[in-house]
């Protein structure tokens, strides 16, 4: 026996979660989807995921290593999540260089200003995303045409995305039945064959990944079931009014990243609420203004800029929506 | 479906090492140590002195005021000296040293192993003699017993709890007794029921213990008004308010007692301690206690004297392993870590667990990475991540109006965080510094 006893206070035990394996977590879930964007899209896939989990490591290193002279956490899993999580939001074909600027501002700019993990306020891979859509429009929104390893790198034949095609051609005066043609079927949708940014176009990975978030207990169904609905109500009603102008809620849903932003965008620890009252707010918050964005804003697609502005009503949610306490308010029955 | 509390709450593995293993009887020591203020309350005034020879059984320290309690030497001897100690709970105490001699025990005890079914005492006799027995509550909290017997002027009780849930992981002190002393149990049962005058009671038992709840359930057919009912496993469903709302679906207000919707709730070892008390007339100066511990070659139940030093316990479950890191009385979950082995065991030490030097290392802390899963194991539904950093940057106002004071201190949060935070280390200055502050605006 040791001489000195150990007298911390209780509890004397701890469970075995981890911030490293929920991260890790994380990770697994987004297999699927990494694996059906390397069929769909080859090489190219391949090397945006590469360099942009690799910068961001790097640039957290750094960072860690002579910017806070801190010790070292990139084991941690957070920054591998936010590497892949801005290649998923990249179109495969996009330059090196920009993806390395674009992990740059999501680990140097939007997380490590801040302090790091658990501080900032912003999704350090939305901000990255945003940051090149806004420096680099041409090259983030020329998409790839799904061809597996036919799609090559910087060869790659691209094509507009089903979201902005609609977009387009309601803008011209065409109908949404006829705009419909052009657009693959929800079937193909559903499988990823269209174009888009490299993790969002498979409907059915990023769903198995959620089934593997809730069933780890990694993320509750909150946020993810309260954006779906959101925009599939919203959408339902914009339809059941015009259909020819608006496209119906399954092509929403399965157009665009509105599936990898509410299952892995929306649900980032650090960014979302932090109770279910809120989180349910922020969910519903999110689809409407992706829906608005989408039907009446500049760009075809909305999600991003829809958590972007949400995560900066967390601070305030968490703050003044709060959980029923436990003996607050009494009913008895 | 089984019913339990509706939120919060964890399920730490059980490690009921010692479910099987029967009762035993600790012989008696060779010395003693009993602090004489075992129970939440006043302090009690020694009444023996240096060099008096005592009895098993016999008045040491009596209570002081209405919320207090009597202490009784648990063995016969002469008292060595008189002096403070630090005890369990890491308070300094007075305490009273014997000498053993021999197990001489007074005489008005009933020490025959007959059952006495029939109860004869009046209510108020049953409030008296639990008061003069010392019984106190035997969960770990220690509260006097009569005190919780008397329902005050203008409140009413309808209904009493037995807490038979042991929800922390390791103990089994409780679960024992029910099987070994059910019907025991069950006439201290009747008789809290006749002092309370109340009607019926429930006994929550969780689903990990079949067999006691099927024992029980038989034993209980003869006798009116008591029910069990199997509990869903989860922790901490043993806490008085989690209970209530498990059994009978009352929520306790925040800041009120269990007697403010109607129930009072007693631990199945207290009601043992109350029918010994009652029908044998035998005062509280031993108690089950469970002593475990993975490392541990002989884990065991034992019916030990109060004031036995734990050493005595470790040796009798197989010794001191080696690689021994913390000594915790109580359970893993609540328990307190005592820094050596002469510290006695008191009324309220239900366990004694030992774990090795690898079990007892706490992990370094990270960043709060904001994943809401302490809230979400709160069984009062606070925000620990909240009230950790309040408590840290000294923020002691709005800590309170977070209501950090009513945090039962269970361990949930700090033991659910994935960046391993001291939430609860935390929290508990906090609570204790809020509490200090509104005593002191009080007084103004
Ligand atoms: S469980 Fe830990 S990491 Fe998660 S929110 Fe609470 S304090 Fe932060
Ligand atoms: S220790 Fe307090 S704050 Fe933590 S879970 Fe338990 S009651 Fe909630």
């Amino acid at each position: 026996m040791s001489n000195l006893l150990n007298i911390s206070p209780s509890p004397h035990a701890h469970g075995k979660e981890t911030t490293q394996k929920l991260m890790h977590g994380v990770v697994v879930a987004l297999m699927p989807a990494l694996f059906t964007s390397i069929f769909y899209f080859g090489i190219g896939a391949v090397i945006v995921t590469a360099a942009s989990v690799i910068s961001c490591l790097v640039f957290e290193y750094l960072i860690q290593k002579f910017v806070f002279k801190k010790p070292v956490t990139i084991t941690d899993g957070s920054a591998l999540v936010t590497g892949l999580l801005l290649a998923f939001n990249l179109p495969s074909n996009i330059p090196v260089i920009l993806v390395v600027i674009g992990s740059f501002v999501a680990i140097a700019v939007a997380k490590m200003t801040f302090g790091g993990l658990g501080n900032n306020p912003f999704n350090p891979a939305l901000v990255g995303r945003v940051f090149m859509l806004i420096s680099f429009p041409v090259q983030m929104t020329s998409w790839p045409v799904p061809a597996g390893f036919k799609t090559g790198y910087a060869d790659a034949v691209t094509g507009a995305t089903p979201l902005a095609i609609i977009k387009e051609g309601i803008k011209n005066g065409e109908s949404v039945s006829q705009l419909m043609e052009k657009v693959p079927a929800t079937i193909q949708m559903f499988l990823g064959h269209m174009g888009g940014s490299m993790g969002e176009v498979s409907a059915i990975a990023l769903l198995l990944g959620l089934v593997y978030l809730l069933y780890k207990k990694i993320i509750t169904w909150h946020i993810p079931v309260s954006i779906i609905g959101t925009i599939a109500i919203f959408t339902t009603i914009l339809w059941l009014i015009n259909p020819e102008k608006n496209a119906d809620p399954m092509f929403h849903l399965m157009a665009g990243g509105v599936l990898l932003g509410s299952i892995f965008m929306a649900t980032d620890y650090v960014t979302s609420p932090m109770n279910t009252k809120a989180m349910i707010i922020y969910g519903c918050c999110i689809g409407i203004l992706t829906v608005i964005i989408r039907v009446w804003g500049a760009y075809p697609e909305g999600v991003s800029f829809a958590i972007l502005i949400m995560n900066a009503f967390v601070p305030l949610m968490n703050t003044y929506i709060k959980p029923k306490r436990f003996g607050e308010e009494v009913k008895n029955g | 479906m089984l019913k339990t509390f509706p939120s919060g709450g964890i399920h730490p593995p059980e490690n009921k090492l010692t479910s099987n293993i029967p009762i035993g009887y600790l012989p008696v020591p060779g010395n003693v140590v009993i602090p004489v203020s075992q129970h939440i309350g006043a302090p009690a005034t020694v009444i023996v002195n240096k060099g008096d020879y005592v009895k098993t059984g016999q008045l040491i320290a009596t209570g002081n005021g209405f919320v207090s309690s009597n202490t009784h030497s648990s063995v016969s001897g002469k008292v060595s000296k008189i002096d403070t100690i630090f005890d369990t709970t890491g308070y300094k105490q007075p305490a009273v040293f014997i000498d053993v001699e021999g197990d001489e025990w007074i005489g008005t005890i009933d020490r025959s192993s007959n059952i006495a079914r029939e109860i004869t005492l009046s209510p108020d006799e049953i409030k008296k003699r639990c008061f003069e027995s010392g019984i106190v509550g035997l969960g770990g909290a220690t509260f006097p017993s009569h005190v919780k017997l008397s329902v005050p002027e203008g409140k009413k009780c309808d209904i009493l709890i037995i807490n038979g849930v042991e929800c922390e992981p390791f103990l089994t002190s409780d679960h024992r007794l029910m099987l070994e002393k059910g019907e025991e149990i069950l006439i201290g049962i009747s008789i809290l029921m006749k002092a309370l005058k109340v009607g019926r009671a429930k006994i929550g038992i969780e689903n990990n213990k079949p067999d006691a709840i099927d024992h029980l359930t038989k034993l209980a057919a003869g006798f009116e008004g008591i029910t069990i009912h199997p509990l869903k496993l989860k922790y901490p469903q043993g806490a008085e308010k989690q209970l209530i709302k498990a059994l009978i679906n009352r929520e306790v207000p925040s800041g009120h007692l269990p007697l403010d919707v109607g129930a009072v709730v007693h631990n199945v070892g207290t009601a043992y301690a109350v029918y010994e008390a009652v029908q044998k007339n035998k005062p509280l100066f031993e108690r089950v206690v469970t002593v475990t511990g993975k490392s541990l070659s002989k884990p065991c139940n034992y019916v030990v004297r109060i004031g036995t030093p734990i050493g005595r316990l470790i040796e009798a479950a197989g010794g001191m392993p080696g690689d021994t890191g913390k000594i915790v009385s109580g359970g893993p979950m609540m328990g307190k870590a005592v820094s050596n082995l002469d510290v006695p065991v008191v009324k309220g030490t239900s366990g004694i667990v030992v774990f090795s030097e690898n079990e007892s290392e706490r992990k370094e802390p990270g960043p709060c990475i904001r994943c809401s899963k302490c809230i979400g194991v709160c069984p009062l539904n606070l925000q620990p991540f909240l009230l950790m950093k309040l408590a840290e940057l000294g923020m002691f106002e709005r800590a309170e109006k977070e209501k950090i004071t009513d945090c039962m201190e269970c361990g949930c949060c700090s033991y659910t965080c994935p960046a391993n935070r001291p939430l609860l280390d935390y929290i508990r200055l906090g609570k204790a510094t809020v509490i200090k502050l509104a005593r002191q605006r009080n007084l103004k």
